[in-house]
């Protein structure tokens, strides 16, 4: 409607051409984003079918010979390494959060632990790997192991943890806390009983997008965790602890080998990039389903 | 009367008078209320600790190698031969800085521009569709880039390296491992970054300058380059900046396409990022090779170090104007 009237009034529309120009660019460049997130799984779902079967999911490589194609083993390593990055990594993240938020005085610690975080979040994924080869090995005495990938890894994600963490108690509202303390309650026992069960969305969220994170990682992995992709027998429930301290590469570091071989192995890089853009998916779909139930119950 | 002015002091929510009975709360939960306030502070200083570590632990490995060499001849040696003991990274730092200026030439306004889409101009429909793709841009692993760069930009790469120096006896093909295709990838790479940062910038300027604009007779168009844009600047700011620290940190996205030799960056030449080179090298170096590897990674430190710096400063003065604006 405004747009008929002011070419009717007095000022006739005056078309200025860098208005086009930029507009156009404006859009082209969003068309191009789109379409190239769409080309490239597209691209990686019709290759990955290729070297997809049921064996290529059931079985793992081996390292010699190299006859045998599957991602078994290092689907594997990639749940240890998740679940033991999330145990360390969740309650550390949720304790620091908690600590800036209901306990630290705003000053200059609260302000140098903001400071690290930041800096934690910035530093490249390859110098986690480089400190993590060097560190656990000198201090844990932990050669090439899913323990020390999952230790460097917990530190990787630990600022993801402590500012989403962050975010969500911020949003419970002062009246709860105010409730619980009127009523008596000591600190620790309102943030348990009020702070954390209705923040719980949050510390979800966060642990989701460290799966994100851990899942893709490589770089970190390579020098701490290590290459091997066999998969380890089960024989006892003691084998299922005794294995953090063998190596064992994840899909992204398996993904790395096959490809760098080339050749007739490219077809099996692509279908392990299959599995992870799946894994992605289905991340981001989860993360979105816990953000739809926290505006829902903000509503 | 003391008790009086405590109050006014303190906000209601942390009165005084309430710490006075948690004190005289005895047995167990006393115990356990100290103990966990302890937990937590822990927990709050992990994350100084691990900074703290990372940083001794950087040096103490990444040192010796710089003195044996000579700081000198590392930083500006131009030639890296491991099995000659030659260990100068000058090409490739100069490949990390050239690669990443690229990956931000392209990557800067391709993202502002979908980051402007997102929110000034964008239907609702639309703007379901290109903020899901970016989002996914953002999770898929950085080595699945690698595996596509491969794939997809290095024989394009190729075919332009051919139409170029056809007639150029000189040059060595590099079959389109080069900078210019790991320039592609990287500006790929940073597109989520800067397209994110940039949208939360723009879509905080607030409605009045946009008002205001219009009420001037603009067109909507120019409210976004001359208002809104300017207004936003500190946010996009980050956003490139931050941009940088990722390209500069990437390494298994570019390492398949960028040839790996360290030569002096140009665009149609196989070169090694400190990135690639570490990552390249590490499994089979020993001795001073690795030493010098170690060496690599601190100065890609001092590099993170100072981008995390020049980040803090941006955030600082734009906190400030914004407390100044709101005066």
């Amino acid at each position: 409607m405004t747009k008929n009237d002011t070419q009717n009034s007095l000022c006739k529309k005056h078309i200025r051409i860098s208005d086009i120009i930029l507009k156009a660019l404006i859009f082209l460049c969003s068309a191009v984003v789109v379409a190239m997130t769409l080309g490239m799984i597209i691209y990686i779902a019709v290759k990955g079918m290729e070297g997809m079967s049921w064996t290529f999911l059931s079985t793992p490589a081996f390292s010699y010979p190299y006859e045998n194609y599957g991602v078994l083993g290092n689907i594997i390593n990639t749940l240890y390494l998740v679940v033991i990055t999330l145990l360390v990594a969740t309650p550390i993240g949720v304790g620091a959060a908690i600590y800036l938020t209901e306990y630290a005085k705003q000053g200059r610690l609260t302000k140098i632990i903001e400071f690290t975080t930041e800096t934690l979040s910035g530093i490249p994924s390859i110098i986690y790997g480089l400190f993590g080869s060097v560190f656990f090995y000198n201090i844990f005495k932990l050669n090439y192991s899913i323990l020390a990938g999952a230790l460097t890894l917990s530190i990787m994600v630990l600022p993801t943890i402590i500012r989403t963490t962050q975010e969500a108690i911020k949003t419970v509202p002062l009246g709860y806390r105010e409730g619980a303390i009127g009523l008596g309650a000591p600190k620790w026992h309102m943030i348990r009983t009020v702070v954390l069960p209705s923040c719980i969305d949050g510390i979800l969220t966060s642990v989701i997008l460290s799966i994100g994170r851990i899942v893709g990682e490589s770089a970190a992995l390579i020098f701490t965790a290590g290459i091997a992709s066999e998969l380890t027998s089960f024989d006892s429930i003691a084998d299922v602890f005794t294995k953090v301290l063998n190596q064992g590469g994840s899909l992204t570091v398996q993904l790395y080998q096959y490809a760098q071989r080339g050749g007739s192995e490219m077809k099996y890089a692509f279908s392990t990039a299959l599995v992870l853009l799946v894994t992605v998916l289905i991340i981001n779909i989860c993360a979105k389903l816990v953000a739809y139930r926290v505006r829902k119950k903000r509503s | 009367m003391e008790k009086a002015s405590e109050y006014a002091a303190t906000p209601a929510v942390k009165p005084k008078a309430a710490s006075s009975i948690r004190s005289r709360r005895s047995g167990l939960t006393g115990i356990a209320e100290r103990a966990m306030k302890y937990l937590f502070t822990l927990c709050g200083v992990t994350a100084v600790a691990c900074v703290l570590m990372i940083t001794i632990y950087m040096i103490i490995s990444g040192a010796p190698a710089i003195g044996k060499i000579g700081i000198l001849d590392f930083l500006f040696g131009d030639t890296w031969y491991a099995k000659n003991e030659q260990f100068g990274i000058l090409p490739m730092i100069l490949t990390s800085i050239f690669g990443t200026l690229g990956a931000i030439l392209i990557g800067v306004p391709v993202g502002l521009f979908t980051a402007i889409f997102l929110a000034e101009l964008a239907p609702k429909a639309l703007k379901n569709i290109v903020k899901p793709a970016v989002e996914l841009l953002a999770g898929i692993p950085s080595v699945i880039y690698g595996l596509l760069g491969a794939m997809l930009i290095k024989p394009l790469m190729y075919d332009l390296e051919e139409m170029i120096f056809a007639n150029d006896p000189t040059h060595k093909f590099t079959g389109g491992a080069n900078l210019a295709s790991a320039i592609i990838v990287l500006a790929i790479m940073i597109l989520p970054t800067i397209i994110n940062i940039s949208e939360n910038a723009i879509s905080a300027v607030p409605n009045e300058y946009r008002e205001a604009s219009y009420g001037l007779g603009s067109t909507k168009i120019q409210t976004i380059f001359k208002v809104v844009i300017p207004a936003a600047k500190s946010g996009i700011a980050s956003g490139v900046v931050l941009g940088v620290g990722r390209a500069i940190g990437e390494a298994m996205a570019i390492i398949l396409v960028a040839g790996n030799s360290a030569n002096m960056p140009s665009l149609f030449s196989s070169v090694k990022f400190l990135t690639t080179g570490v990552v390249a090298e590490f499994a089979y170096s020993s001795g001073l090779h690795r030493e010098a590897l170690f060496g690599i990674g601190l100065v890609l430190f001092v590099f993170i170090m100072i981008i995390n710096l020049v980040l803090n400063g941006i955030l600082k003065s734009g906190k400030k104007k914004e407390a100044k604006a709101k005066k």
